[in-house]
């Protein structure tokens, strides 16, 4: 009996590329309105199909999906799409375990709350049905990413999810912010991508195999995979030990692909494409740079995860360092910005630098791994609320008509469901109970202080920070003082339902998501537990953020001369967290001043003028001696025959020479 | 004689030309160029289809279609033909290329004759020589692909043509020269043929005599290789590929980049290696160290071009050094790829030539500086021109990804710290590919219109849709099913047949 009908899955990849082509070829064809319903239909379709293909795997107890005790991998189909050799093949599948399956839920359901959404945000744009090809074709993308049965498929669908990213980002493709902000997204992340570039290529050399089953799992009676470090044991012995500049290869493969995770996930340093990303349009932001792609790195990691246990935590210890910073850096950066797009994609790099800690700190023999399952719940958790938080700026631009929140203030009059669905989002962010965010958020936290104090002190500071700018961004436009709307033609007012529904969806997602039983259904090796919610670590974290939260108010309801006080007091700090502590003006000047002038130029000039100068020189030596010689062959009579004689004579003399 | 298909290559060339010849309008000259590239490219197929029966059916002889006929008996010179999965790919390349190349030049301006007439005699010498197997026929098809090549760009080309096409020439017969006497020593040293001659020029049977001493190896292979480096743009002998490409008409452009610098990395390996396993063992090192420099010298000079052909040429050099990269490091996945890597650049950089001809058809120039915004007014261009660009930085589903990674993956299998090195090194060439990608694509296509005029400027007209589209529709097919090819390839990179690979 097979555990599931293959054509759901098959069809969950085809029909959002089916739709893309349909779109990109016929769009320009088609009226707005049919254009974005088909859209919005083709991806309701895959919703259904995801969410019964998800149900399936946790719920209908197949024996191919669990063993009675531990949920198992299944891969239902698996297509070879290029040979290298008898071993080295990629494939083309579709894998479900529990967080591909986790993914499924997620994923369709925000493209289905954005591909609706757009269809008010987006109305009357020029370019309107290339939008939805570009959603339909990142949808495609992403799920083919997730549902990766080996480290090269998802290298593909890794790339083609950038694409995708750097086709919306410059959807706006007239303005030049737009432009330099979709080549800056690409770049970087092309950048990191040569590291998981070969990163795969030296961990598919030792272990001869691209596929995740034989990395991280062994094969059970069913046919079915379990997960379990041991197994990937072999992966790591295929090393034979193997060092590279003092640290083993295997360190070195496991930290090059976490490269590429540091890139799609914008952790520090190479986090500056993220920020510029919002110049897309904002239900984008909300999809791809909030939501989903986003936490790709994350999924890498947690994909690998059995990988990076066999080795000596050090690559885990990597991710953590890279991830505890990067939260850190991104909240306080994110209690300075006033553009609130900006804001909430530094809020973003900080939520998913949680995630990346919870996965450094996860440790097997420590209730069941629980940084793992943690981390992924607050995957699950933040991209409901974020998206919402995404969604809802994205209303009241499209009521103000800027980003700038100066251009607010005094908003929760005149656009109370945008109010009350932002109000819950900064609820979850912060972590207040009951919303969602309290709950996975605190399981971060526990197993980071599980693992050491140090860690769970610092993730509780940045827990604080992201209480205080979320409030900060909340008051500054809701409350705070009212601008004169009487410039516009219209007072701001909330937006149509088509907009409005998905915020009062996933409103109610983050209010309830926080009670899914995620230990049952999300854990590093299938092995399901029951959370406990450790209340030594959630009454100290909800003061703390309680805190925060009555600190912003009395900064920020009102109008005072406070923030700015704050502001002059800490002088340079603020100015630097400002200007984002420099860090694009420090890749311009390697980009441009280094690699563009003292790279680039030199070559090319080089080319020109010593390698083709050469060539021209032959040329010219050749030139010059049929020049030299040129005027033997003058025509003229007398002096061939002065030639003829002198020669002969010459010919004679030395003959005569050497007769006598 | 006409029994063998493989004769038909040059056969329907040949009458073309004559078709051409005897045409009297524009008209009649389009349909029998076009009608004849259908017809190649019909055939090509169906040898392919043919070819993999013949495969599966357990043929295993390294050639099939083999035909041989003598032609002059003193020096035992053969026409003699044969193809593998290798040729048979090159010769569907260069038909779709030809098909796509008369598209694109159905309004050439003047002497619309004289110029199809030279277009089909270079593809005689392209044809043939992908499917010979005789060295000498093979160098006289090599020389008859390349003379053409100075008139057409010389009297039809734009800029600084005659120093172009001088330039072009002179270098690529500098290399005829080395290729010319490293035949020779070949020959002289090639062990007696099956019928008793003393020497032969049948590359199979050189190949299995493989009598060529170990100390003339050395001479021989440098030479060789040398002499099919130059025209495959290897660093220090690119300069040509700049200047030609940038001063050669549309068409032109797409078949030399598309084909003939083609035929530089497949004579590499099929007469330089192919026939000298040990020199190749040997010196391998060196011509890798120049080719590795050739993939990111080359991607970083076009970083800084300003002329769109510039660009392109460039970006040439850097994708067709991977092309000898991958072949040099002697296994079956490197090798394999850098096949695919050939069929891969030779349709995207003729999509590249065709695209940058359309464009500055309509705005007279190819200074990026001058031109921006055009996605607003020619979408249906621009929209290709992106196409292009994203299978040239390599993404998934295109050409391009599939090419580079079966190199990368290939080259990865060598375990010695040189070719380690340089490996990663080429890798580097997908960062720096998209820098000069995106910045073409932003300056060009995207941002707001740089030049008043240019909006009166009109999308693609029908041929030129027909043209750029058959190229998007192969790139694509690579892209999203590799494994065909790579299987077409693949077999004659097996050790029973290249005893390199042993």
């Amino acid at each position: 009996m097979t555990p599931i009908n293959p054509t759901i899955p098959l069809l969950i990849l085809a029909l959002p590329l089916t739709m893309f082509l349909v779109l990109g070829l016929l769009g320009p064809k088609m009226s707005h309105k049919a254009a974005g319903w088909l859209g919005v239909c083709g991806m309701g379709t895959v919703l259904i199909l995801s969410y019964f293909t998800a149900f399936t795997y946790f719920f209908s107890g197949n024996e191919a999906f669990t063993d009675g005790v531990n949920r198992l991998q299944y891969i239902v189909f698996n297509q070879d799409w290029l040979q290298f050799y008898d071993k080295l093949v990629i494939r083309i599948g579709f894998l479900l375990d529990p967080i591909s399956a986790m993914m499924l839920v997620v994923i369709p359901t925000i493209s289905f709350c954005v591909h609706l959404y757009s269809m008010g945000y987006m109305e009357g744009e020029r370019g309107f049905q290339r939008y939805y090809a570009f959603l339909q074709l990142f949808s495609f993308s992403m799920l083919g990413l997730v549902v990766a049965t080996n480290i090269f498929q998802m290298y593909i669908f890794w790339e083609l999810v950038g694409a995708s990213s750097f086709l919306l980002i410059g959807f706006y493709y007239q303005r030049h912010s737009a432009v330099s902000a979709s080549k800056k997204a690409f770049i970087v992340t092309r950048f990191a991508d040569l590291g998981f570039l070969i990163g795969i290529l030296v961990l598919s050399y030792y272990t001869g195999t691209f596929n995740f089953t034989e990395l991280t799992s062994a094969v059970t009676a069913n046919g079915s995979y379990a997960i379990s470090e041991t197994t990937a044991f072999g992966a790591f012995s295929s090393f034979g030990g193997a060092t590279f500049m003092g640290c083993s290869l295997f360190s070195w493969a496991l930290v090059l692909i976490f490269m590429g995770g540091m890139g799609k996930s914008a952790m520090m340093p190479l986090h500056i494409w993220l920020p510029d990303a919002m110049e897309g349009p904002t239900p984008v932001s909300a999809l791809i740079h909030a939501a989903t792609m986003v936490v790709a790195g994350v999924y890498l990691v947690a994909r690998l995860f059995p990988l990076f246990l066999l080795d000596d935590f050090s690559a885990l210890t990597f991710v953590t360092v890279i991830g505890a910073i990067t939260a850190f850096y991104a909240a306080v950066v994110a209690c300075t910005q006033v553009d609130i797009k900006r804001v909430l994609a530094f809020s973003t790099i900080s939520q998913i630098a949680f995630m990346m800690v919870a996965l450094g700190v996860a440790r097997p023999d420590i209730h069941h791994g629980m940084g793992y399952m943690a981390s992924m719940f607050h995957l699950f958790t933040h991209a409901m609320f974020k998206a919402l938080l995404f969604l809802g700026a994205g209303a009241l631009i499209h009521a103000v008509h800027s980003n700038d929140y100066t251009a607010m203030g005094g908003l929760r009059k005149y656009m109370p469901i945008t109010h009350i669905t932002f109000l819950i989002g900064c609820l979850a962010i912060a972590g207040i109970p009951p919303f969602s965010g309290f709950f996975s958020k605190d399981e971060i936290l526990t197993a980071a202080y599980e693992n050491s104090f140090f860690w769970g002190a610092w993730m509780s500071m940045v827990a604080a920070l992201t209480a205080f700018y979320m409030f900060r961004l909340y008051y500054m436009i809701f409350w705070w003082n009212e601008p004169d709307y009487s410039a516009h033609h219209h007072k701001p007012h909330d937006a149509p339902w088509v907009m409005t529904a998905p915020l009062v969806f996933l409103a109610a997602v983050s209010c309830v998501a926080g009670f899914i039983p995620f230990g049952h259904l999300v854990t590093w090796n299938g092995a399901p537990y029951t959370i406990h919610l450790d209340w030594s670590v959630a009454i100290p974290s909800v003061i703390i953020a309680v805190c925060a939260i009555a600190l912003a108010t009395f900064m920020y309801k009102k109008e005072n001369p406070l923030p700015d006080r704050v502001a002059k007091a800490t002088g340079k700090l603020w100015t630097a967290a400002y200007n984002r502590f420099y860090w694009d003006e420090i890749y311009l000047f390697i980009t441009h001043k280094i690699i563009f002038n003292c790279i680039c130029r030199p070559i090319a000039w080089f080319d020109r003028h010593i390698i083709d100068g050469t060539m021209d020189g032959f040329a010219w030596v050749a030139q010059r001696l049929s020049i030299a010689i040129r005027p033997l062959q003058s025509g003229n009579v007398q002096y061939y025959v002065w030639v003829y004689i002198s020669g002969a004579l010459l010919l004679g003399v030395v003959t005569a020479f050497f007769m006598i | 004689m006409f029994s063998n298909p493989l004769i038909y290559f040059v056969v329907i060339p040949v009458v073309m030309l004559l078709g051409i010849y005897l045409s009297r309008s524009m008209a009649q000259i389009r349909s029998v160029a076009v009608a004849g590239s259908i017809l190649l490219t019909a055939l090509s197929v169906w040898l392919i289809v043919d070819y993999l029966g013949l495969r599966a059916a357990g043929d295993m002889a390294p050639m099939l279609y083999r035909g041989d006929w003598m032609w002059f008996s003193a020096l035992n010179i053969k026409l003699s033909v044969g193809v593998d999965g290798i040729s048979l790919a090159m010769l569907l390349l260069s038909s779709i290329i030809l098909l796509t190349g008369s598209f694109a030049s159905w309004k050439i301006n003047p002497l619309p004759k004289e110029f199809f007439l030279w277009l089909i005699l270079l593809s005689i010498g392209v044809f043939g020589f992908f499917i010979s197997i005789d060295l000498f026929t093979m160098f006289m098809f090599y020389e008859v692909a390349l003379i053409p090549m100075y008139l057409l760009i010389g009297i039809w080309g734009t800029g600084r043509k005659e120093y172009s096409a001088m330039k072009l020439t002179l270098m690529l017969m500098g290399g005829s020269a080395f290729l010319m006497l490293s035949i020779i020593g070949i020959y002289y040293h090639s062990g007696p043929d099956v019928n008793g001659a003393a020497h032969t020029f049948d590359l199979l049977q050189i190949a299995a005599n493989d009598a060529i001493p170990h100390n003339w190896q050395y001479f021989l292979f440098p030479m060789a290789f040398v002499g099919f480096g130059v025209l495959g743009a290897m660093f220090p002998f690119h300069t040509w590929s700049p200047d030609g490409h940038a001063c050669a008409p549309t068409a032109v452009s797409m078949l030399h980049a598309g084909v003939l610098m083609k035929l530089g990395g497949y004579g590499c390996f099929r007469v330089a290696i192919y026939l000298m396993p040990f020199a190749a063992q040997e010196l391998a090192w060196i011509f890798l160290i120049l080719t590795g420099i050739s993939v990111v010298y080359g991607a970083f000079s076009a970083c800084v071009q300003t002329d769109l052909k510039y660009i392109n040429a460039y970006s040439s050099v850097s994708h067709c050094g991977l092309v000898l990269f991958a072949i040099l490091m002697l296994n079956t996945t490197a090798m394999t790829g850098a096949i695919m890597q050939m069929l891969s650049h030779g349709l995207m950089t003729a999509l590249f030539f065709a695209l940058i001809g359309m464009i500055y058809g309509r705005t007279h120039t190819r200074d990026i500086r001058q031109m921006g915004g055009l996605m607003k007014i020619m979408p249906y261009l621009a929209v290709c021109y992106v196409i292009a660009g994203m299978a040239s930085l390599g993404l998934p589903g295109l050409s391009g990804f599939v090419a580079e990674m079966t190199i990368f993956v290939g080259s990865f299998e060598n375990t010695n710290t040189l070719n380690r090195v340089f490996t990663i090194i080429a890798c580097c060439s997908i960062v720096i590919t998209a820098v000069y990608i995106l910045r073409v694509v932003g300056k060009l296509l995207f941002g707001p219109v740089q030049d008043e005029h240019h909006l009166q400027l009109t999308d693609a007209t029908w041929w030129e849709r027909t043209s750029t589209a058959t190229l998007i529709i192969c790139v694509a097919a690579i892209g999203c099913f590799p494994n065909f090819f790579a299987n077409l390839i693949r077999f004659t990179f097996s050790p029973d047949i290249f005893a390199v690979l042993k």
